[in-house]
């Protein structure tokens, strides 16, 4: 009744291009956007900062860093705990060497390095393909924790061989270290993921994103239509660990502030983004938003569950966990292989035609 | 001879019998690729879950104890008998055929015909069930596991070596044995694939799906077939990597080092698993006895990945593997 193209009309090309062209649909985000900076940070508290919402925002860019590569470019990759490691310890060092410079700036510059890296480790997937890829980006896994745990240098000879952030602000609001109120990470944090989702948004409905979604159809074909798989494979590799270093330096400076990495940044993280957007769906925006806010959520509330209510005991709780978490994986793949965004995209065919059958 | 050589010598032979073990691993995973052109990733945990269900039931065990306990406030833990080694063996060899004809059942009958790499995330999805489930049933501290074979130093090949070299290699007489059972595997398994009927199915169906379908080969039959044929190969390496480390979490972990042993030798080709296996155990160890020491060490963690990753550079199939040609 409401969600219809009709009587919308466009006049002018950047009407008819825009990204939400259906009415409702940009109320809707408007409407989002609206109560994430306007009233969310009024409300929030420690707890839910910490378990909900800073998680939920960092893993929403991890997974539309990966989503750039693996979704949009179709190169798989099991090394995004490894890029994220990359992140957080650029801006751990950035931080500690310029202190005077704002956070935002450093995030961005880890980020930056960590396209770098990524670029360095995407190189072999001009010559290798599918799962062999996979299982190469298992190297830049393994090696980049290993490196940030032997060369003491990257943790600045700390005894504990932990890194952890010093408090550091923006605009003279800190959002780092022990004084940084939930408000302020939540606002930081949502800054960022905003700018960077509209950013993906655009650059995947361009050329560019054209162009991934070219080699990850068929490489070959896209190269015979004149796609170059160099420009086009790293520029993905590039853009993408670019969003994962984001992430890491975000998950180490403001949410976590402490960090071991082999504990934090592990294979486990990498499976944890790659099952975000297998649920929420390969190749979409709001997919990784989608597969993000489940992955952080149901754990805590499965632990509300099971822990909370029936008062079981916190390892049994994880290991239900646990099996739920991967029978959901299964049972997602065989019921709906393209993930919460498919399930979106039809309820929205529903709801045009709603309340008529046809 | 000096000795740094013979100590490279002992650390490279040590390194043949790793990779002996990791090639156990990769035999599980080159079968269902071969039969099913899934790439179980999940093949880890289920060794992990094969050598606690064979803890489990040898030191009879109630299956569930902590879950029941909780729930309804009972408190059990044991049947109270232990079970001869060959007995435990048997029915955890049962559980693991029960477990392949309920994977197809559950998971892979529904997903025919899925993309490749939706098949892989599934099986990902498989491995953090397993995980749960074999902690849920059976506890989730590390286990010893015991069936009897022999361990510790062989005094047989330290006296040889020492008059020989006037130095005694130290090998460990489990990683000998673990030699010779994959060494039965392997051969058992190939007369199997090229001798017997089912076998002859089973490569009729690695060749060409459609085709074997049509002269009436059951494909549903030969899934289950060549599952319980992996679930069989992962407790053989859950018994010996379980007799060697005890059975814990890690050892779900050695699916991973498996995955560049595959890929050095190519995923469709068992002897490329052993030769891959082996390369990788003798490269890790020679690497860790000469680099190690200068870079900080504990280079194993990732030197497989590395040098599996420069190899396909040059050789993107890998050793043994199928050449790749593609088609627009």
């Amino acid at each position: 009744m409401f969600y219809r193209e009709a009587g919308d009309f466009k006049t002018s090309y950047v009407e008819d291009s825009q990204t939400f062209p259906i009415r409702f649909d940009r109320w809707r985000y408007y409407a989002v956007v609206i109560l994430a900076v306007a009233v969310v940070p009024f409300f929030i508290n420690d707890y839910w900062a910490n378990a909900v919402f800073v998680p939920f925002l960092i893993y929403a860019i991890a997974a539309i860093g990966l989503n750039i590569l693996t979704g949009y470019c179709g190169q798989v990759s099991l090394g995004t705990g490894g890029f994220m490691a990359v992140g957080a310890y650029a801006c751990y060092k950035l931080m500690t060497a310029f202190p005077d410079v704002s956070i935002l700036i450093h995030v961005l510059l880890a980020g930056g390095i960590t396209a770098g890296v990524g670029v360095l480790f995407g190189l072999p997937s001009l010559r290798i393909k599918g799962f062999y890829l996979a299982v190469a980006t298992l190297a830049a896994q393994f090696f980049l924790v290993w490196l940030f745990n032997k060369v003491p240098w990257f943790y600045n000879y700390s005894a504990s061989g932990q890194i952890s952030a010093p408090e550091r602000s923006v605009l003279g609001v800190a959002v780092t270290g022990a004084s940084a109120t939930a408000s302020a990470k939540y606002l930081f944090c949502l800054a960022i993921l905003f700018v960077l989702a509209w950013l993906a948004r655009n650059l995947t409905r361009g050329t560019v994103g054209r162009k991934w979604m070219a080699i990850r159809d068929m490489d070959i074909a896209a190269e015979i239509i004149g796609v170059n798989p160099l420009t086009t494979k790293l520029s993905a590799f590039a853009v993408s660990s670019f969003f994962v270093g984001v992430a890491g330096a975000l998950f180490f400076s403001v949410y976590l502030g402490a960090v071991e990495v082999g504990e934090a940044f592990g294979i486990q993280k990498s499976f944890l983004i790659l099952f975000m957007i297998i649920i929420g769906g390969l190749g979409s925006i709001f997919g990784s938003f989608a597969g993000a806010a489940f992955l952080v959520l149901l754990p805590v509330l499965l632990k509300n569950v099971l822990v909370g209510q029936l008062g079981w005991a916190t390892d049994l709780a994880a290991h239900v966990e646990l099996m739920i978490v991967g029978a959901l994986i299964v049972v997602f793949l065989i019921a709906e292989p393209h993930g919460m965004a498919q399930l979106w995209r039809l309820a929205k065919e529903k709801l045009r035609l709603w309340p008529f059958p046809h | 001879m000096p000795d740094q050589l013979l100590y490279a010598m002992e650390a490279g032979l040590n390194g043949l019998m790793a990779g002996v073990m990791y090639a156990l691993v990769a035999l599980g995973f080159v079968l269902i690729f071969k039969a099913s052109g899934i790439f179980n990733y999940a093949q880890g945990v289920l060794a992990l879950f094969a050598a606690l269900t064979l803890v489990g039931l040898q030191d009879g065990q109630v299956p569930f104890a902590h879950l029941i306990n909780a729930v309804f406030g009972t408190d059990l833990h044991s049947f109270g008998w232990t079970l001869p080694a060959v007995v435990a063996i048997a029915l955890a060899a049962g559980v693991m055929v029960l477990l392949a004809v309920v994977i197809e059942k559950l998971v892979l009958q529904h997903l025919v015909n899925q993309a490749p790499i939706i098949l892989f995330m599934a099986t990902i999805g498989m491995a953090y069930f397993l995980e749960g489930l074999g902690d849920l049933m059976w506890g989730a501290d590390i286990k010893k596991l015991d069936i009897g074979l022999p361990q510790g130093i062989n005094e047989t090949i330290d006296t040889l070596t020492y008059n020989a070299f006037g130095y005694g290699f130290f090998i460990d007489n489990l990683d000998i044995v673990a030699t010779v059972v994959a060494a039965v595997l392997v051969i058992s398994l190939t007369l199997f694939s090229q001798y017997t009927k089912y076998g002859r199915a089973l490569r009729a169906v690695a060749d060409d799906h459609q085709a074997a379908l049509s002269v009436g080969i059951s494909l549903r039959f030969i899934w289950v077939l060549v599952w319980s044929i992996a679930g069989i190969v992962a407790l053989v390496a859950g018994i010996m990597w379980g007799s060697k480390s005890g059975v814990q979490f890690s050892l779900s972990l050695i699916a991973l080092k498996a995955l560049p042993v595959l890929m050095l030798g190519g995923f469709t080709s068992i002897p490329g698993a052993i030769v891959g296996g082996l390369i990788i155990g003798m490269g890790e160890k020679l690497f860790e006895f000469w680099i190690g020491p200068m870079i900080g060490g504990a280079t194993e963690n990732w030197f497989a990945y590395v040098l599996a990753l420069v190899f396909l550079v040059f050789r993107p199939q890998g050793l043994f593997g199928e050449k790749i040609i593609e088609r627009v």
